[in-house]
């Protein structure tokens, strides 16, 4: 048992890496699934979209051959339209409710249905937004992930000129650093940030990091306000022993090295396990597979009912061959040498509902014990508390408070996302970026 | 197994579907495939005048993602040499003799002419002749097709030029290019026609390519009206077809129903509203000869469901259930009921009847599902909501009568009664 990268062919790679849900191979695929679409009024798909995206009237766009429409109809809701075609856990979202579900018949494929049109606008490098006249305001945004490159997109779209300052070297945030190869490409999240900022007015400055190589002090002064598209990041402890043994990793790190390197420089043991069962629990398992890893287990404290990932994730993961230990919580990591050999896990069964209403698991006392070489951490992220507090933003635990407008307690300064929210998906960044542009722009231009 | 055989002026059938006069009729080869699949008859497509036909020559609307909703052409009558179609009618003959063989006529407009082209036509032994009065485009620039049939006094001169040699039965088919159908019917009835057939293709355009802004079909760089069919035109056909079966000195002839036939209940319409037998030729050219399997098969379940032995007992009977608008009962009303149960949220009846109808839905939000009901007080019954229903018996209307008494227009007006008041 090792830990080694390099541990397939690059045919292997291309095949394991490719799209897990393919766009249509061709228009005609796209117009029939588009004429299938009732066109509902008031229709649940959209009132199920965090952004709101007009669903049947994009739909419809596609039907009548106007694709140019149907990009700009979903742009027009949600810029990131593109990435959240990819990424959206649409079971849960605007696919889970679609009137078809009623009839016991497939939903319409929305989300593919919005990669047909977004794909083509980015591809084609269409030009559906014009900025409005200068407002002579500027606006610094933090971060350039979703929630950041939204609210540059609507602010510049109102004629005020956007900086964002980035700490990494590429945009996108979660998209590009967080979120499973199968599903986004470096190569689209890079395109994706080039589309939104092609319509100017927006400035990314890379490898700018919030506390480091710039102040809020400094921006509150440079500019006419401030938005914090920070994120969450930090990945929770387990808080038990053997954490520091070599082979012991977070969840976030090693996406983010997968999504920055070759595949095949990627380290992954023979036998993996996973802690946690949310969705980068299962990017992490997958891609660990993926990657070469003989065995991958998943290990979850409560059972398969309380999961908060969607049933289609785990399909994925169970398609992948992973292996699920249920009602365990990581008790010990046992090791040799200074690396991972075992994980031993208390045996839990389910006790009363929790503040999630999910039933709480309770140890049992038994305990397992699972012969491996790697461990991935998955149990969540945390927000960047010592940053938040080192700026005097009001928080709880690290997640930035908000006034009614959207406001933090420093005067200018506006936030949205997973550092307010604590982690949700891209789709809910990119309306807290919207609802954040809405709220600066009542701000600065005084029309409240 | 109810019986399907077809007996049409003489003429035996074992269905009652015959394949009417178009490109699928045109030589022995389709001929022949159409027999083996099963079609009771073949209307031959149309001898007479020489031609020469351009190519392209079809084009389609579609609708919804469905291709050809509606369908057109600008092919003229047959261009092959007539010696080699009358050859090829007396071998298909030979080969399928129990199956209907008439052949479709246009001559040049005169007496010897006609009557040259019936007389070659009985010699192969076809069982009967159809006159083509109807063709849209093309051959009514040269006084022939429906120049023909729009003139009820040309009609009857040709007809009666065909009856002075004819030794077989003719139908004359018509064309919907006309506001009425009947003065032409009646017209030729009166010259001698045995049966009538309707409708030929009306004249039309089925779209313009918006990159080229040439119309269809696309001749060089130039189109012609052509002639529409398929299943828009359905409705089209059934209401001249009705015409035919209410007027009392046309339907004394037998009336061969076309227009846009496609599936077996299309069939069982035409029958019922006066049609002895049906022609298809849209539906064969879009999905081939095998769909006469289905039109046979579905039209002798529902025989057997309905208890009809022969096509005897069922033709025409809905024509007396088409009157004047004055006879209609006012007094009958219709409520819509959603049912709850089957409703899957769509909202689409809703956003109909709120936007054009009269407003006779109440909504009720829900997160994601809202929730429709019927204000019964509003309601006119119009159908509109169960027209745009995705579901099945979702939406019905029910009957709340608004008086007992059978009320019509004329009486309702003797009497004063109030309009509405809104």
């Amino acid at each position: 048992m090792a830990i080694q990268s390099n541990r397939l062919s690059t045919e292997e790679y291309v095949v394991n890496f490719s799209d897990v849900h393919p766009p249509f191979d061709h228009p005609e695929g796209a117009i029939i699934e588009s004429n299938r679409c009732l066109n509902c009024y008031d229709a649940p798909c959209t009132k199920s979209c965090p952004t709101s995206i007009d669903v049947p009237l994009f739909i419809k766009q596609i039907a009548s051959g106007n694709i140019k429409g149907s990009a700009k109809t979903i742009f027009t809701s949600n810029i990131m339209g593109g990435g959240c075609s990819k990424v959206c856990p649409v079971e849960k979202l605007c696919e889970g409710v679609c009137v078809y579900n009623l009839l016991e018949e497939e939903p319409i494929s929305i989300a593919k249905l919005q990669r047909y049109s977004t794909e083509k606008a980015i591809t084609e490098k269409w030009k559906l937004f014009e900025r409005k006249p200068s407002t002579g305001k500027k606006v610094a945004v933090v971060g350039a992930g979703p929630a950041g490159l939204a609210c540059a997109h609507a602010l510049s779209r109102e004629g005020v000129d956007v900086t964002i300052f980035e700490k990494d070297n590429k945009g996108g945030g979660l998209m590009t650093y967080g979120v499973a190869a199968y599903k986004v490409s470096p190569e689209f999240c890079q395109d994706e940030v080039d589309y939104i900022t092609s319509i100017g007015g927006i400035d990314i400055q890379y490898n700018k990091e919030l506390g480091k190589d710039i102040s809020m002090t400094e921006l509150q002064l440079d500019y006419d306000a401030v938005f914090l598209g920070i994120g969450v990041g930090i990945a929770r402890e387990l808080a038990i022993p053997g954490e520091s043994l070599s082979g012991v990793v977070d969840a976030i790190s090693f996406i983010y090295d997968l999504r920055t390197n070759d595949y095949s420089r990627i380290q992954v043991g023979d036998k993996v396990a996973v802690i946690g069962m949310g969705m980068t629990a299962i990017d992490a398992a997958t891609q660990s597979k993926r990657l070469g890893a003989k065995e991958v287990t998943m290990i979850y404290r409560r059972t398969e009912n309380e999961k908060p990932c969607t049933d289609v994730e785990l399909a994925l993961a169970r398609l992948d061959g992973c292996s699920f230990i249920w009602l365990a919580s990581p008790k010990e990591i046992v090791g040799e040498n200074g690396k991972v050999t075992k994980l031993i896990c208390s045996k839990m069964k389910l006790g009363e509902p929790d503040a999630s209403g999910r039933r709480s698991p309770v140890d049992t006392g038994e305990t397992i014990s699972i012969d491996v070489d790697m461990v991935i951490k998955a149990a969540g992220q945390i927000p960047f508390e010592d940053l938040v507090n080192e700026t005097k933003l009001e928080n709880k635990t690290g997640k930035i408070s908000l006034d009614i407008n959207r406001e933090t307690n420093l005067k200018g300064v506006f936030a949205g996302g997973d550092c307010v929210n604590g982690g949700k998906e891209v789709v809910d960044a990119v309306q807290a970026g919207k609802d954040g542009a809405v709220a600066i722009l009542n701000y600065i231009l005084g029309n409240t | 197994m109810a019986n399907l055989n077809s007996n049409f002026l003489g003429i035996k059938s074992p269905n009652p579907f015959w394949l009417a006069s178009a490109p699928p009729t045109d030589k022995k080869i389709n001929v022949l495939r159409a027999f083996e699949a099963g079609w009771g008859g073949v209307v031959w497509k149309t001898l007479g005048s020489q031609v020469k036909n351009v190519s392209s020559r079809y084009s389609a609307m579609s609708y919804g993602g469905r291709r050809a909703a509606g369908f057109n052409n600008i092919e003229l009558i047959s261009d092959r040499p007539l010696e080699i179609n009358l050859k090829e009618i007396v071998e298909c003959l030979k080969e399928f003799p129990d199956r209907a063989m008439i052949v479709s006529l246009m001559a040049d407009n005169d007496r010897k002419s006609w009557h040259d082209m019936v007389k070659r036509t009985q010699d192969t032994g076809a069982h009967g002749i159809e006159l083509n009065f109807g063709c849209p485009h093309g051959m009514v620039e040269r006084g022939m097709g429906a120049s023909v049939g729009q003139d009820p006094q040309i009609a009857k001169m040709v007809v009666e030029w065909v009856m002075e040699v004819a030794q077989i039965p003719v139908i004359t088919k018509l064309t919907p290019n006309v506001h009425s159908v009947v003065p032409a019917g009646r017209a030729v009835i009166e010259a001698g026609t045995n049966a009538l057939s309707l409708i030929n293709t009306i004249q039309s355009v089925t779209g313009i390519d918006l990159d080229t802004l040439v119309p269809n079909p696309n001749v060089g760089g130039q189109s012609v009206f052509g002639g529409y069919c398929g299943p828009a035109v359905k409705p089209i056909a059934l209401k001249f077809l009705t015409t035919l079966a209410q007027d009392d000195y046309t339907n004394k002839v037998p009336i061969s129903g076309i227009g846009g036939i496609t599936t077996w209940k299309d069939a069982v319409e035409f029958m019922l509203l006066g049609a002895s037998n049906v022609q298809v030729c849209t539906a064969a050219m879009i999905s081939g000869f095998k769909i006469i399997t289905d039109l046979c098969d579905g039209m002798n379940n529902w025989m057997d469901d309905k208890g009809y032995a022969t096509l005897d007992d069922f033709v025409g009977l809905s024509v007396p259930k088409i009157t004047r608008w004055e006879e209609l009962d006012i007094n009958f009303h219709i409520v819509a009921n959603i049912n709850q149960d089957k409703c899957i949220h769509c909202g689409l009846c809703y956003i109909a009847c709120e936007d054009t109808s009269h407003q006779s839905i109440a909504i009720e939000k829900g997160n994601p599902y809202n929730t429709y009901t019927i204000k019964e007080e509003e309601c006119v019954g119009c159908n509109l909501c169960k027209i745009v229903c995705p579901v099945n018996d979702c939406i019905t209307m029910e009957e709340h009568r608004k008086g007992d008494e059978y009320l019509n227009w004329t009486e309702f007006q003797k009497r004063g009664l109030p309009l509405n008041d809104h």
